[in-house]
């Protein structure tokens, strides 16, 4: 929706969070499909300065030490540049601490020189005991402290920020009410915002002002097997089979085992989900939005069922699993901005447990574990599987808990049978190579079908089979079949 | 009770699956630990001197709650001030040394309290949450600063100078009059100190017309939704554009949903459209269509470059779709009559109800809310959705708003509402509006009625006993219904939403009750 790329800034002293916030940002912009990349100059320092030796190397009067970090930050906006300008990026967050005005002037003069909107994210806190956590949650493990004992790395962290004190202007109601920024204090307890440009800055400070760092766990699990599960048939809103009533038992008992504090039980408003939760005995919350993938004119049949009633369809979607919408029905595309308010409140909740569906537990697994679009359709969700996802220094622990019921597979791979090009035929003649691995598709009609599909009237659609060898050999065995497209589309 | 799972069934309407003893819905479990730990009422208060738009907020924010599904009611202190003082004289009134005054502006405000209190546990009902004296709420203020004199004198020219106050008065005396009455109260007024007095309590302080916004001490979901509705409003001047796609095939088919074309006269509108769009000679107008053959068709008469959004999709109407409404009738009759019923909970079987589209369409009215002149080219039930928001209307009228073919809405907000101008581009269509129904479908009571029905009155819907129509109230779980879902803690209750959001307009900041 914008058209003028971001450039998101953190300021704040060291162990204020930056990185933390920074790489949740990311993760989350990535999830509702907005190009985001992080850099973080710290990074950048360490390529550079192979060996940490300690924090005199942040001393202000360091000059050396002064001219390699302004040379690390100089590179990574360099990189910001070529992300934003030639990678197709929309956002890019700069993760350094930038707590000097003049850094941040060098900054604005960066992005006005090539046109990118800068918005500031600045971390502020003075609650020891928040820093304290902060330095032993991820500054201890960092590759600079590595060769040392926990007291000498947090002495020499503290003296660290001691270095950037001194010369630290936070953002500025006044000096700095032209700029676009928000400024967290205290880990969320208030929020400064001014000057909100656009509609990602606007979704940037509604997360922000969401997200907590107070321990809990999420799980996710799916409903029991279903009777729609054991017939091998997709969607619907069947019952449980006697096998997922049987899984309903065993994770409330499970959950009783946990001793969780304050659970939220969350599940959609199809049948299989509430008759799983209802076993828990404790109140649940329905969600529509948790609700399966909607597979249109495709909800209840079995896959050979729409391998044979559709079979374009069929191969498209494996083409683009992620992309790929049922006629009058979802993608999974569809599905993640379904689930962007589930997100939002799993972030403002603490313990809670989803029970859900294939699709829809996928797409909350790929938000919690970084996954791209490409992987996020094929990551394995089993039936009778709870996820324990506890949030981890920057990233997310997860726990794969099998509650030993048996259940129906309901995983398909990624298939190795795709097109490779299926870009709408605009030229009088066009190559589409058609890889065969399996014998499972019907070439013949998968041909036909495509061409009625993107064949374009006075176009000539030329199939070639081709078969690989051992990965090593192509042998081109024959025009597989030449459709002419007459004036008037037919499908012959 | 572990182990041994109540049975489900699916409520009628709403089509959502509860549990259920002999096929009638239980009554909800109360909540674990007791009522105490359920999210009290949210009480927010207006903060500021006058003229800073703390009406303008309110409104806008009730509207806004109220449409999305939480019971919200403004009490403004000034109105019961108009009612306990008939005829305002002059400023002298709110001066701090008018005694008599004084004492009576305070009345108003305990008066308006009281309501507050009353309209809060009168709906608690069964849920016994509190005793008279005491209402365990949460609190949230939201405080409207602004010093620019230009916005301010704005404000007092739009809204001001026309209230009932000063009917009496001209223009000018009556902007000078209200001055003054500013400064009685900037004497004794008392920002929200975040930094001392007030660091513990939750509050919102929107500066300079939202150009800077200061916020504290966020406690639950609704305020999270508040403090983001209130950042994305404007008082940019624009007009916000609503109309439907051309006539379709299936529109003069009278059949429901589907996917299909324009219509000869469809295309002939979007070319009217086109020209009428060229004559408001708009700056910057964004043209929105939904995912949908007839409304991207529409769109592309125009030349200019749209934007679709799936959450613009008409409604789904599930096993209904593609079909005529006399074939629905025909082949699901009970559907046909449930719908009829409560047009706005109703949930076609696998598909969507009103209630649904609003939780659907709601970013899509978030970012109208961003935007400066828009133009919406929607169907009949979104469009509907959409208008209600817009003119306030509640979610029994929503359904039978008229939306039809080939007529432009133009909405421009002025003072606290909107302004609806209702534009023919005449080219003829087929009519598809459906009139509320006057008599109460008759196959349904035959099949289930245990006690006779009560006459049809204008405002109330006749309960059928016996049949487990019961709307669950509880509002969908989704952006904003977590606060109270999460408190009401089995997600269906039958009782009215519990969280309630009361604005009370207080001139004065300074409030002890």
């Amino acid at each position: 929706m914008t058209n003028c790329p971001t450039l998101i800034v953190t300021v704040g002293l060291p162990a204020r969070g930056k990185t933390y916030i920074s790489k949740k940002l990311t993760r989350y912009l990535n999830w509702i499909d907005v190009p985001t990349k992080e850099f973080n100059v710290g990074q950048y320092r360490r390529e550079c300065v192979k060996i940490y030796k300690s924090f005199e190397f942040f001393r202000p009067d360091n000059e050396e030490g002064l001219k390699i970090r302004k040379q690390c930050a100089l590179a990574a906006l360099n990189d910001v540049r070529q992300f934003l300008t030639d990678e197709g990026g929309q956002v890019a967050v700069f993760d350094a601490t930038n707590t000097t005005r003049e850094r941040r002037e060098t900054i604005l003069r960066f992005a006005e020189q090539n046109g990118f909107k800068v918005f500031f994210v600045e971390s502020v806190c003075e609650d020891p005991d928040v820093i304290a956590e902060n330095i032993v949650q991820v500054k201890l493990g960092c590759p600079d402290y590595t060769h040392c004992n926990t007291e000498d790395a947090v002495a020499d962290f503290m003296k660290r920020i001691k270095c950037y004190e001194n010369s630290y202007q936070p953002l500025d109601e006044e000096l700095d009410r032209d700029l676009s920024f928000i400024k967290i204090i205290d880990v969320g307890r208030r929020y400064l915002v001014n000057r909100v440009q656009d509609h990602i800055q606007s979704r940037i400070v509604y997360y922000l002002m969401n997200i907590h760092i107070t321990p809990r766990s999420i799980y996710l699990c799916r409903h029991g097997e279903s009777d729609l599960n054991i017939k091998g048939r997709i969607g619907g809103d069947s019952g449980l089979s006697a096998r997922g009533k049987e899984f309903a038992k065993a994770l409330g008992q499970f959950i009783q085992s946990q001793n969780i504090r304050d659970l939220k039980v969350w599940t959609s408003q199809m049948k299989r989900t509430i008759q799983t939760a209802e076993a828990l005995g404790v109140p649940y919350e329905q969600w529509k939005a948790l609700n399966e993938i909607d597979a249109g004119v495709c909800e209840e049949l079995m896959y050979e069922e729409i391998q044979q009633k559709y079979p374009l369809e069929f191969a498209l979607r494996d083409q683009d699993k992620y992309r790929y919408r049922y006629p009058k029905g979802e993608s999974y595309e569809d599905l993640v901005q379904r689930l962007e308010p589930v997100i939002m409140e799993l972030e403002r909740q603490e313990n809670v447990l989803v029970i859900c569906h294939q699709a829809v537990m996928r797409c909350l697994l790929a938000y919690f574990l970084d996954k791209t679009a490409e992987e996020l359709p094929y990551l394995k969700c089993a039936l009778h599987t709870v996820l324990k996802l506890t949030p981890m220094a920057y990233g997310c622990k997860v726990e794969s808990v099998c509650l030993n019921v048996d259940a129906v597979n309901t995983h398909r791979d990624r298939p190795s049978v795709r097109f490779t090009n299926t870009h709408p035929l605009s030229m009088s003649v066009s190559l589409v190579l058609v890889k065969q691995a399996s014998p499972i598709i019907n070439l013949r009609t998968l041909c036909s079908s495509f061409t009625t599909q993107f064949g374009k009237p006075g176009c000539n659609v030329m199939f070639i089979a081709l078969h690989v060898v051992d990965n090593k050999k192509i042998n081109i065995l024959y025009p597989y079949s030449t459709i002419k497209i007459n004036l008037f589309k037919s499908t012959s | 009770m572990k182990g041994m799972p109540r049975e489900l069934t699916q409520n009628r309407i709403q089509k959502i699956w509860i549990p259920s003893k002999d096929d009638k819905p239980s009554m909800p479990r109360t909540s674990h630990g007791g009522p105490h730990l359920a999210n009290p009422p949210t009480v927010i208060v207006m903060v500021g001197l006058p003229a800073r738009g703390k009406t303008y907020i309110s409104r806008k924010l009730t509207r806004y709650l109220n449409w999305i599904g939480i019971p919200t009611k403004v009490f403004n202190v000034g109105e019961y001030r108009r009612e306990a003082v008939k005829h305002y004289s002059s400023y002298d009134f709110f001066k701090s040394d008018n005694e008599d005054a004084v004492k009576i502006r305070q009345q108003c405000a305990l008066a308006a309290l009281r309501d507050v209190k009353t309209y809060l546990t009168e709906e608690e009902g069964q849920v016994a949450l509190c005793r008279a004296e005491q209402i365990l709420t949460a609190i949230f203020f939201i405080e409207s600063v602004c010093d620019d004199p230009n916005v301010i004198a704005c404000n007092i020219l739009e809204v001001k100078v026309s209230c009932p106050d000063y009917q009496d008065c001209n223009k000018t005396d009556a902007m000078e009059d209200f001055k003054k009455r500013i400064e009685c109260y900037r004497m004794n007024y008392q920002p929200l100190d975040p930094d001392q007095y007030d660091k513990n309590l939750s509050f919102i302080k929107v500066i300079d017309v939202g150009r800077r916004f200061l916020v504290n001490r966020i406690q639950d979901h609704i305020q999270s939704r508040i403090v983001y509705y209130l950042m994305n409003i404007h008082v940019q001047p624009r007009s916000i554009y609503l109309c439907r796609h051309g006539e379709s095939q299936h529109n003069l088919q009278g059949r429901l949903g589907g996917d299909s074309g324009l219509s000869t006269r469809g295309r002939k509108f979007a070319g009217a459209l086109a020209k009428f769009v060229k004559e408001q000679n708009l700056k910057d107008l964004k043209v929105w269509t939904s995912q949908l053959r007839r409304s991207i068709q529409t769109a592309e008469a125009l030349n200019v470059p749209y934007e679709q959004w799936k959450a613009l999709n008409e409604i789904d109407g599930g096993v209904c779709e593609e079909m005529t409404y006399e074939e629905v009738r025909e082949r699901f009759p009970d559907e046909f009559a449930l719908r009829d019923q409560d047009k706005y909970y109703y949930r076609y079987p696998s598909g969507e109800s009103y209630q649904d589209l609003v939780q659907r369409v709601e970013p899509v009215i978030m970012e109208l809310e961003r935007q400066e002149n828009v133009l919406v080219i929607c169907h009949q039930a979104v469009m509907r959705c959409l208008l209600a928001y817009f003119l306030d209307k509640s979610a029994d009228e929503m359904p039978y708003l008229k939306c039809p073919l080939h007529t432009v809405l133009k909405l421009t907000p002025v003072a606290y509402g909107c302004k609806v101008e209702s534009i023919s581009l005449n080219v003829e269509a087929v009519n598809t509006h459906r009139d509320r129904p006057d008599v109460r479908p008759s196959t349904l009571i035959r099949r289930n009625s245990v006690t006779p029905l009560t006459s049809p009155e204008p405002n109330k819907k006749p309960r059928i006993e016996g049949l487990d129509d019961t709307i669950i109230r509880e509002v969908t779980p989704t952006q904003l219904t977590l606060c109270t879902a999460s408190h009401t803690t089995l997600a269906l209750s039958t009782q009215v939403s519990h969280s309630y959001c009361v604005i009370s307009s207080l001139h004065n900041p300074v409030v002890t009750y």
